[in-house]
């Protein structure tokens, strides 16, 4: 067991299936000599070569589309989108192709596949570098959408993805990266998708979340625990599907639910979360379900006054906790 | 690189009899099953077809210069004939015009001529034109991966080639010196659209150019001129050398689909003059010319291949509709909670 960054247990989880199994191969922008822009795929093309660790063209429909061809021909292929922001060209091929192509094959074909994106904002992005725009894929059957917060789960969750039959969704929140350390353990192991964490647990305050913001309600969660109030925070790390039995339990033990995300709140995660909370534990509530989320403008502006006026800060989740603490 | 034409006449005699007969016989196949789709529409016993009456000659071309469930192919929904030839039979895809549990194209959850079929390496493909020019590419890199001799074979019609993925699969199969077989069918209409207004020249097979491919223009009505451009294209794939853009002008001798009636936006002229160009009725006058086929042989051959028609229709016609329920199935391999 050693002490990793996120980035480096991504990086550790795809370089050990890349070992054990020669169907797994990356494609994406900048992934081979650069090593990605961020660093995740560093050292892996001098490894594995140029076919393994290929070089894509600027082009992330080609990128997704020849990634399910790939799969369906008995590859596991990677695709890394280098922003979430820059995955709408490639969205027909995901949600028109890869999410239907068991279902409408009547399970004749499938596409086994993981597209790999950093999202989320705090790094001076702006726009087009910062969203979290998970919530659309979330819509989607056919998909599986993950979030990892920690670097234990992201090793063990890209590798489940990558033996996951079905096409795998797995966002890497991008400030992460390098602030968040942890204990990983060598070699093989797994965390199945499809699966909520107890990070913290209490007995007053159901908080779900997901991603860095799971970071942010914790250190919100300590402030509160020096007044008495204890949280429990549970991290979904699966957004697709959620896991309900996870949400449930804890909701129905807290009687008052907090979900924090980074992504606007209409139609999205928090939603449906609340919703399932409303529909199977209306009877233990002992307050409304609240959420907190960022604005309902188009994504996360520049200068640093404006994004740090978007950003979940744990100051937010903290007064929010308070609100829900004293209803 | 320059763009190729190929005729039938120069290069007719190295076709053999047998092939030849093949090659018509499959056209003809592929003609009567048409046929019969249009006439369960119109009897209302199928909601919809969309034709490939007047493109079989590009498509037997292909589909016999295939190794069928070695190599692979992600056709588009015109692609009828070729999905006969490389092994799928016309009970297959009357059970799918009929929505039939045991459809194996989607076990009638797609409309009809959403064409795929595991056991014949013809990838499933879906409603969005152009998709799977790209799944091509993948498919072909695969099995560069593996180093399998396999070629990929696709098509599209000319007005998909408008879109970006056309762009996106030629740069990355060119840059990559994949084994894609690019076939456009150009029919000229993309349903009601002509071609001067979806493309500024009139020959896609001149972009291929700019990818530095060959680019191979073909009348897609002649069906040894087709034969002969599969081959070469075929042989230069599987022999490592890349792919090739293959533009068939062929004629749509119906409406789009069931639901369009083309005398909205064509004259009955340009309709009936269309109709000359059948590559079926030339390829048997051609074949008669040569002496390879009688017209008592088509006759019999016609006769043999409507027999085996009614049979599957019979068969398909009694096969059950999917149980409601499993609409739920297959989502992922393993159902959610």
């Amino acid at each position: 067991m050693a002490t990793k960054t996120y980035l480096e247990a991504i990086r550790d989880g795809i370089h050990e299936e890349m070992q054990r199994d020669e169907r797994v191969f990356i494609m994406g922008e900048d992934v081979g000599a650069k090593g990605g822009v961020f660093g995740v795929t560093d050292g892996l093309q001098k490894e594995f070569g140029e076919l393994r660790v290929m070089d894509s063209p600027l082009a992330e429909s080609c990128i997704v589309g020849v990634a399910i061809g790939a799969a369906m021909n008995g590859m596991r292929p990677i695709a890394e989108i280098q922003f979430q922001d820059f995955i709408m060209p490639a969205v027909d091929q995901i949600v028109s192709e890869a999410a239907k192509i068991r279902y409408r094959s009547n399970n004749d074909w499938s596409c086994p596949m993981v597209i790999r994106a950093p999202f989320g904002g705090g790094v001076h992005g702006a726009l087009y570098h910062s969203q979290s725009i998970e919530a659309m894929f979330c819509h989607v059957p056919g998909l599986r959408v993950v979030v990892p917060s920690t670097p234990h789960d992201a090793k063990g969750m890209i590798v489940a993805a990558l033996r996951d039959p079905d096409p795998v969704l797995y966002f890497e929140h991008k400030r992460a990266y390098r602030a968040i350390k942890g204990e990983v353990p060598d070699g093989d192991y797994t965390v199945p998708l499809g699966s909520a964490a107890v990070v913290r647990e209490g007995d007053d305050i159901a908080v779900f979340s997901y991603g860095m913001m799971v970071h942010t309600a914790l250190e919100a969660a300590e402030k509160l625990a020096a007044d008495g109030f204890s949280c429990e925070v549970v991290d979904l790390r699966s957004l697709r599907p959620l896991d309900r039995e996870a949400i449930v339990r804890s909701a129905s033990k807290c009687g008052k639910v907090l979900i924090v995300q980074e992504a606007n709140l209409a139609v999205s995660v928090a939603s449906e979360v609340a919703a399932i909370v409303a529909e199977d534990c209306f009877d233990s509530l002992d307050a409304p379900v609240m959420r907190l989320g960022g604005p309902e403008i188009p994504a996360m502006p520049y200068s640093p006054p404006l994004e740090h006026y978007y950003l979940v800060t744990p100051d937010k989740v903290e007064r929010k906790l308070r609100d829900l603490a004293a209803y | 690189m320059a763009v190729t034409k190929t005729t039938a006449s120069r290069k007719q005699a190295t076709l053999d009899a047998e092939t030849l007969r093949a090659m018509y016989r499959n056209m003809l196949r592929s003609r009567l099953l048409d046929e019969r789709m249009w006439v369960l529409n119109r009897q209302g016993r199928a909601p919809f077809w969309i034709s490939g009456i007047g493109h079989e000659a590009v498509q037997v071309a292909f589909a016999m210069n295939l190794r069928s469930g070695e190599d692979w192919a992600a056709p588009y929904y015109r692609d009828l004939a070729l999905t006969l030839v490389l092994g799928m039979t016309p009970k297959d895809q009357l059970l799918s015009v009929l929505q039939r549990a045991d459809d194996p194209n989607s076990g009638g959850r797609q409309m009809p001529a959403h064409y795929g079929c595991r056991r014949y390496n013809i990838i499933t493909t879906g409603s969005p034109v152009g998709t799977q020019l790209l799944h091509a590419c993948g498919i072909a890199l695969a099995a560069r991966m593996r180093g399998e001799d396999t070629v990929t074979f696709t098509s599209i019609g000319e007005g998909g080639t408008s879109g970006g993925d056309f762009h996106e699969a030629l740069n990355f199969a060119a840059t990559h010196k994949l084994a894609v077989l690019f076939v456009v069918e150009n029919n000229g209409f993309a349903i009601s659209v002509p071609w001067e207004k979806q493309m500024p020249t009139r020959d896609v097979a001149d972009r291929a150019k700019a990818y530095g491919i060959p680019g191979v223009k073909v009348d897609g009505g002649d069906a040894i001129a087709c034969y002969k451009a599969a081959r070469e294209a075929v042989e230069r794939a599987r022999h490592g050398d890349g792919p090739t853009l293959i533009e068939a002008k062929v004629v749509r001798l119906t409406s789009h689909s069931s639901d369009d009636d083309q005398r909205r936006y064509r004259t009955a002229e340009v309709i009936e003059a269309e109709k000359a160009q059948d590559g079926l009725l030339r390829f048997r006058a051609q074949l008669e010319e040569l002496g390879v086929l009688t017209a008592g042989d088509a006759d019999e051959m016609r006769a043999e291949l409507l027999l085996e028609l009614d049979k599957a229709q019979e068969e398909a016609e009694a096969a059950p509709l999917p149980e409601p329920e499993s609409a739920l199935l297959h989502v992922l391999a393993e159902d959610l909670r």
